[in-house]
């Protein structure tokens, strides 16, 4: 052979080493985490008498979708059998209120802390991010002492209340540290031209930050949708979210184990963060970037 | 306060962020119609002040006064002010016309009158095919004009600009700043004007005032900044190539004789300050590479040497060159045309009348 003189572009390899480690490390990657939901649509299509003969890899040979009917509308959570849609409409009333007061308090909370510079800002912001870092645990009894006070423990307004504080720090950090990366002169000019806190925030603020806001909406609609600990506690037995729910439906002790009610559950109480993800796309990746942050 | 012909006065203003002193008791002075320009390295203070005279930060102490009235404790939008960015800070969402016209409808403006205000400024600024336009549809040319125009339609009588062809290139930055003098003689309104480029601050002022570390140095006109800087850091700040600074002393009796390097340069002809020199003193003497004349021309100024060419920069219309002179670099202007090769000797010569003394210790002009 002889050797070809270097001219143009550098002829590239189809599968150099390098590609082909990556493709392999994420082919085993994909495979680990889709199996577990593979497993759980086949159980849940599947009869019980089929569950029954143990394979669990194994497609249904006769598909039904009775589970999925069963898991919604009749499955049993301790003395109701109403199914899984009443927490699921208890899920959207506590959902709604608080995605939309927390991202709104929050949103002037950080336009606030990146352009209004006020005395003891700083500290302020300190005490904010602080709070992050403390342990849900810590501060459930007080929360509960003071939910009971203000005569909203047990209720929905209670648990608003309370997915609204909790989301706080981090929506605010996200607000501030993108505000803060907006152009100060931008905010000086508006100033000049005789906007004031809320002429500059509505009018020149909120309409470059649909980006942020839609990161602020994936964040607290996926948390506030699998939360279980706040919903148990804060929500009462009328209220009570739809993981709080699926767990009353999977733990019932009461009979025979149905899986595929119970697969079928799941995948309906996971589907709301599961569509966000799909539907957000590149969205999704910064919620998750700005959640790092937190730690 | 009666009405007066100062537009803008301002009287002991300070301004602390904590312990740094950013602006120490300055005082200033500006007429109507008056073009100044704070210059000056950054951090000196220059954009500080335009925002402190904007109302876009609180001062420690001291007042402002814009027309006569004080203004010290107004918003930015009462105080009669239009200001253009650097950044040029326009509002991304809003077409060139909703930035023009986002102030006058803040301010409550009829209108009628808020179309009528922008198409003049449109067509002051040729912007009229833009008006439609998105600022990321823009060249920044295009958008710095959209700024000045967003100062124009509020028709104030000051206009306040903070460094605002700093993100153009080179040959744009020349355009406006043309369009910026044009500007200013049309509407003949006062403008405060902060750079960092020298060439902008003495083609565009009528006054300059050359800040560090919040005072300022001087404050004249390009003409005498230029010819008799008051102390050496305006003298080395101003003219590009920068002045020569050759440190000697004083002796010679009656004579003044500045000893430097083992030459003795005769000032007699120096305007000094006080009328003559300190036997004795140490100074610093201050020559501009422009200043400095080569060959027959050389022979008649009342200094002369003949030196060794160590570096030449060819620049065009004219060729810088590097050297020695008493021990010390120097470097001078000589025409573009004339060929110079390194090693060569030359004889070089100034005329003191045009140089200024500095004292060491003080840096202040002798």
């Amino acid at each position: 052979m002889t050797t070809m003189e270097a001219i143009g572009p550098r002829p590239k390899r189809a599968l150099d080493p390098a590609r082909i480690m990556i493709y392999s490390v994420l082919i085993v990657a994909a495979l680990y985490y889709l199996l577990p939901l593979y497993v759980m649509v086949m159980t849940s299509l599947k009869g019980m008498p089929e569950i029954r003969l143990g394979n669990i890899f194994a497609p249904p040979v006769e598909v039904t979708f009775e589970p999925w009917i069963k898991a919604w509308d009749t499955a049993c959570t301790g003395l109701y059998c109403e199914g899984l849609k009443v927490g699921f409409w208890n899920s959207v009333q506590i959902l709604i209120p608080s995605v939309i007061i927390s991202i709104a308090i929050a949103s002037v909370n950080g336009y606030a802390l990146s352009f209004w510079r006020f005395r003891g800002a700083e500290v302020f912001f300190t005490i904010l991010i602080f709070g992050s870092f403390i342990p849900y645990q810590v501060m459930l009894y007080p929360l509960v002492i003071i939910t009971r006070e203000l005569g909203i423990f047990g209720s929905l307004a209670g648990v608003i209340f309370i997915h609204t504080i909790f989301g706080m720090p981090i929506l605010t950090l996200l607000f501030r540290n993108y505000f803060a990366s907006l152009p100060q002169e931008l905010f000086k000019a508006a100033r000049v031209d005789g906007a004031g806190f809320w002429g500059v925030f509505l009018k020149i603020m909120v309409p470059m930050s649909p980006p942020i806001f839609v990161v602020a909406i994936i964040l607290q609609v996926t948390g506030i949708w699998n939360d279980f600990l706040f919903g148990v506690i804060f929500a009462g037995t009328q209220n009570f979210p739809m993981t709080v729910q699926l767990n009353n439906i999977v733990n019932t002790t009461q009979g025979v184990k149905e899986y595929n009610v119970n697969m079928a559950a799941t995948i309906l109480t996971g589907g709301v963060p599961l569509l966000i993800y799909f539907l957000s796309g590149k969205y999704f990746v910064r919620g998750i970037a700005a959640g790092a942050v937190k730690g | 306060m009666t009405a007066t012909d100062k537009s803008i006065e301002i009287k002991n203003l300070s301004l602390n962020f904590g312990d740094l002193k950013v602006l120490e008791d300055l005082n200033l002075e500006i007429t109507d119609g008056e073009f100044l320009v704070l210059l000056g390295a950054s951090g000196c203070g220059k954009s500080t002040l335009l925002n402190c005279i904007a109302g876009l930060l609180d001062i420690s102490d001291g007042q402002i006064f814009i027309k006569g009235k004080n203004v010290t404790w107004k918003e930015p939008k009462d105080r009669g002010i239009g200001m253009v960015f650097q950044s040029y800070a326009l509002y991304p969402q809003m077409s060139v016309e909703g930035n023009l016209s986002f102030g006058l409808k803040n301010a409550g403006v009829p209108r009628a009158e808020i179309a009528e205000r922008v198409a003049r400024a449109a067509a002051v600024l040729q912007i009229e095919p833009l008006l439609k336009r998105k600022p990321s549809q823009l060249s920044g040319g295009q958008r710095q004009r959209v700024a000045i125009g967003r100062a124009l339609v509020r028709e104030v009588d000051v206009f306040l600009f903070d460094e605002p062809l700093s993100n153009l290139d080179a040959k744009l930055r020349a355009e406006l700043r043309v369009e910026i003098k044009r500007l200013h003689q049309r509407l003949n309104n006062t403008m405060i004007y902060v750079t960092h480029d020298q060439i902008e601050a003495l083609t565009l002022a009528d006054r300059i005032a050359i800040m560090r570390g919040g005072k300022v140095q001087q404050l004249d006109t390009p003409h005498v900044i230029y010819n008799h800087p008051v102390n050496k850091y305006v003298a080395g700040f101003i003219g590009s190539p920068g002045m020569n600074f050759m440190q000697g002393k004083f002796n010679g009796g009656d004579k003044p004789l500045f000893a430097t390097g083992g030459l003795d340069v005769d000032l007699s002809r120096y305007n000094f300050e006080n009328g003559h020199a300190l036997e004795g003193s140490e100074a610093w003497l201050g020559v501009r590479p422009e200043h400095v004349s080569v060959g027959q021309d050389a022979a008649q100024k009342a200094f002369s040497q003949e030196i060794q060419v160590e570096v030449v920069e060819p620049m065009g219309s004219d060729t810088l060159v590097w050297t020695t002179l008493a021990d010390q670099e120097f470097r001078f202007r000589m025409d573009g045309q004339k060929n110079v090769e390194v090693g060569e000797t030359l004889n070089i010569g100034f005329d003191p009348v045009s140089a200024s003394v500095f004292d060491v210790q003080t840096e202040n002009r002798l």
